[in-house]
């Protein structure tokens, strides 16, 4: 029996999610129809035999804590290990974690309660399936002190991500985390293995360095690598995504609906499991046109929805177009409406008569570094009155009323924020 | 007050042929992912009933299979819970379930240990919503001492096949069993609710003489105890009552107003998770009027149909007027008309299932 705990940091805010992490975390992003982020993590451990995992949250965590509650959904809720949420507290070392490594620092006591052999390092915010077995095999094959997964991304992609450069054996040289000039196009998926014994000599180290930042990729792994510590790079050949921006997002949800998706959510033996509201089926009516796209439980399709992800309980009124879109859960969608390369957030209402996404190409005027690849994001809890036209590009925040609109026109490159 | 659950699941019907031949009635796979156990069950915890009782003897494998632990009901407790109660061999011999009256007498354990006072009897066949604590208002402002669900039935339902009621005010006069010439359209829907020790009271005193069948007792009581009726206004519809009404079943929940009340009025519906992604409609999808459950795949042309759970339909694959279980795939340009498909079953490449006056049924794991 493998004594592994996995630690699933879970704390990110993803700023470049703009409204879409306004009020929740970013591992707690829905995606996919009826999953949230971090279900992909948590289905990873469990499909790997892994139960004995910590969720470490700080930014926003109510509904993420709400989703993962017990871990009952992917069988944590158990006598012997299970599901551990772990939260920054007063009278802790140090408070609110730092980063990524100050945050496993601060658990070091759970950690040794638990005394695994190895740790896990996850993040709770990629898509992928992956089975961690494989990377402990080669931990041990290799005789490692650590293990970084990686894969091969696009040159010009590069500098994204953590880059390493490794010898003949696979054992890491050379690390930057975010170089301007990357050395190689080996990423680091932020997927790593450790020696428990051996990170907890350098999560110590590292937090009596009062230069660092206390941050996995930026600190302690060019720590450990300038050592010359036995750090191997273990190359993933899977899907892995890093939905990280809204144009990503966007477009690792749609990639679903192709006919051969990257990442096969209908593979009965690594199944992904969620926390979801008991709905009854998909009903579509006698006048919809449903193509090339994943609708959930609890939707009524009366109009037509081409290329788009829609999650549990949407409904599409008659006579209204849903294109290339992102609808999340309890959304609803009145007559004749038009949208478009948009991402609708949960428990919207749209009027009739509503266009969202049309018209002119523009730079977003709120954010231009967030929203960019015209794509338009309606914030959660919105309403969105009839008539009314949004452009490309356009942002409307979180709980926007009636009453936050000035106009039936809201340009491309525009956006509505609910004034309190 | 406190209210013990029991719920009848141990009937076999002749009438729904292959579809029963693995599972007990209340089993059957209804809406694209519910079994017809639901209803009852969710009913019943949507009104705070914190035990349930299911009487199982037929086939009982499904169904134990789909209830598990209560979990997906709530019912995993400390205190009360779901209790599975089956018949037994015991040192005096074995002892099948005669009737429903002895089904519960044989369980008498469950009615004296429990803290409840007054027990709800319904069956795992039936698919409605209702908002029982309605039901335990009605009993006590009228003073009832067994209050028993009634409903006006319409000309879909064949009446010489229910227990046709005369009341006088709220109080049941008379129940005639599957009258040849019903007198009047108004059915017993074989849902009891009575206080536990009057229950007790009735099996000890009638069991112990060979009566088997509860309803019996009652009709015997009729002058005695004040029997009354609540009528039931809601969509009601028994499962057990054939293959064309099994199919009709399915088919209703097409219709909005029938969705919107079984699905979203009176609470949820519960029912075991699968854990599917869901649904995906490819390009040459068409669908029209139909049920669309997690985990399918569609790329061919659906149309007044109900797809369970896992349905694979290819391009060019036409399915009309059908009831398609979990994990069935139909493949490249097979037809599949006026039809109920069970579960797994196989429509090979080009393959047709027409249906005509009768509707064809494909047996679990059939392959044609």
């Amino acid at each position: 029996m493998r004594r592994v705990l996995a630690l699933i940091l879970a704390g990110g805010h993803g700023k470049r999610l703009g409204v879409l992490t306004e009020k929740i975390a970013k591992p707690a992003v829905p995606f996919g129809g009826k999953y949230r982020l971090i279900d992909f993590t948590l289905s990873n451990c469990v499909n790997s035999g892994i139960y004995h995992v910590g969720v470490l949250t700080q930014y926003r965590p109510h509904l993420l804590i709400n989703h993962i509650g017990i871990g009952r959904p992917w069988d944590l809720d158990r006598k012997k290990g299970g599901l551990f949420v772990l939260q920054p507290y007063l009278g802790g070392v140090a408070g609110w974690y730092k980063g990524t490594a100050d945050a496993v620092y601060q658990n070091i006591e759970f950690v040794d309660e638990v005394n695994p052999e190895r740790v896990l390092i996850l993040s709770g915010d990629h898509v992928y399936a992956m089975d961690y077995n494989d990377m402990l095999d080669f931990h041990i094959l290799k005789n490692a002190e650590g293990t970084i997964a990686c894969m091969e991304v696009p040159l010009d992609e590069a500098s994204r991500f953590g880059i390493m450069v490794t010898d003949v054996e696979s054992r890491i040289v050379d690390f930057e985390e975010k170089p301007a000039k990357p050395r190689s196009n080996l990423a680091s998926l932020g997927i790593y293995v450790f020696n428990w014994p051996f990170l907890r000599e350098y999560l110590i180290k590292d937090a009596q360095d009062e230069g660092s930042s206390h941050d996995f990729g930026k600190d302690i792994i060019p720590r450990m690598i300038r050592e010359g510590r036995r750090i191997f790079a273990f190359r993933f050949n899977g899907y892995w995504r890093d939905v990280g921006t809204i144009r990503s997002y966007w477009e690792s949800n749609l990639e679903l609906t192709r006919p051969l998706p990257p990442l096969n959510l209908y593979d009965r033996h690594w199944r992904f499991y969620t926390q979801t509201e008991e709905m009854p089926p998909a009903y579509c009516a006698p006048e919809s046109k449903i193509s090339n796209s994943i609708i959930s439980e609890g939707c009524e399709i009366h109009g037509v929805v081409e290329n788009s992800v829609l999650f549990q309980g949407v409904h599409v009124g008659e006579g209204s177009v849903i294109k290339n879109s992102v609808v999340m859960t309890g959304t609803i969608i009145g007559r004749n409406c038009f949208i478009e390369n948009s991402i609708v957030a949960e428990r919207v209402i749209i009027a009739d008569n509503v266009q969202i996404g049309v018209g002119e190409d523009a730079p977003s005027s709120l954010d231009p570094e967030v929203y960019t690849g015209l794509i338009t994001v309606i914030g959660m809890y919105s309403k969105i009155p009839e008539n009314t036209r949004i452009g490309k590009n356009c942002v409307v925040g979180v709980g926007v009323t009636e009453q936050d609109f000035t106009s039936k026109e809201l340009p491309s490159g525009g956006f509505v924020l609910h004034r309190e | 007050m406190r209210v013990l659950g029991l719920i009848l699941a141990g009937g076999h019907s002749e009438s729904l042929g292959p579809l029963v031949s693995k599972r007990a009635s209340a089993a059957l796979p209804v809406f694209g992912k519910y079994r017809a156990i639901d209803f009852t069950l969710s009913n019943m915890v949507n009104a705070s009933i914190r035990k349930v009782g299911v009487l199982t003897q037929y086939n009982p494998r499904s169904l134990m299979d789909h209830l598990g632990s209560g979990k997906e009901w709530d019912l995993d407790r400390k205190n009360g819970g779901l209790f599975i109660l089956q018949p037994y061999v015991s040192a005096e011999g074995s002892y099948w379930y005669k009737g429903t009256a002895d089904a519960i007498f044989q369980n008498m354990t469950i009615l004296r240990r429990g803290e409840e006072d007054y027990v709800l009897i319904g069956s795992g066949d039936h698919i409605y919503k209702i908002d029982f604590t309605q039901v335990f208002n009605f009993h006590f402002s009228t003073g009832a001492d067994i209050t028993l669900l009634v409903k006006y039935l319409d000309e879909t339902y064949d009446l010489t096949q229910y227990g046709i009621v005369q009341m006088e005010g709220h109080r049941i006069v008379s129940i005639e069993e599957k009258p040849q010439h019903p007198r009047g359209n108004l059915a017993f829907l074989g849902i009891y609710f009575m206080n536990k020790y009057l229950l007790m009271e009735l099996l000890y005193n009638y069991v112990t003489k060979g009566e088997n069948d509860l309803l019996n007792i009652i009709v015997s009581q009729l002058g005695r105890l004040k029997v009354h009726g609540y009528v039931l206004e809601g969509y009601w519809r028994n499962v057990k009552k054939g293959i064309d009404e099994y199919f009709r079943i399915n088919m209703d929940a097409l219709k909005k107003e029938i969705r919107d009340e079984l699905f979203y009025k009176y609470g949820k519906v519960y029912t075991k998770l699968k854990d599917l992604p869901p649904p995906k409609i490819g390009s040459s999808a068409v669908i029209k009027n139909s049920i669309i459950s997690d985990g399918c795949i569609v790329n061919g042309h659906v149309e007044n149909s109900v797809l369970f759970r896992g349905v694979v339909v290819k391009a060019g694959a036409v399915v009309e007027n059908a009831v398609v279980m979990q994990d069935t795939v139909i493949e490249e340009g097979a037809v599949v008309k006026n039809a109920i498909l069970d579960k797994e079953v196989l429509i090979r490449q080009q393959g047709r299932l027409v249906g005509k006056e009768k509707l064809a049924v494909m047996e679990k794991r059939a392959v044609l």
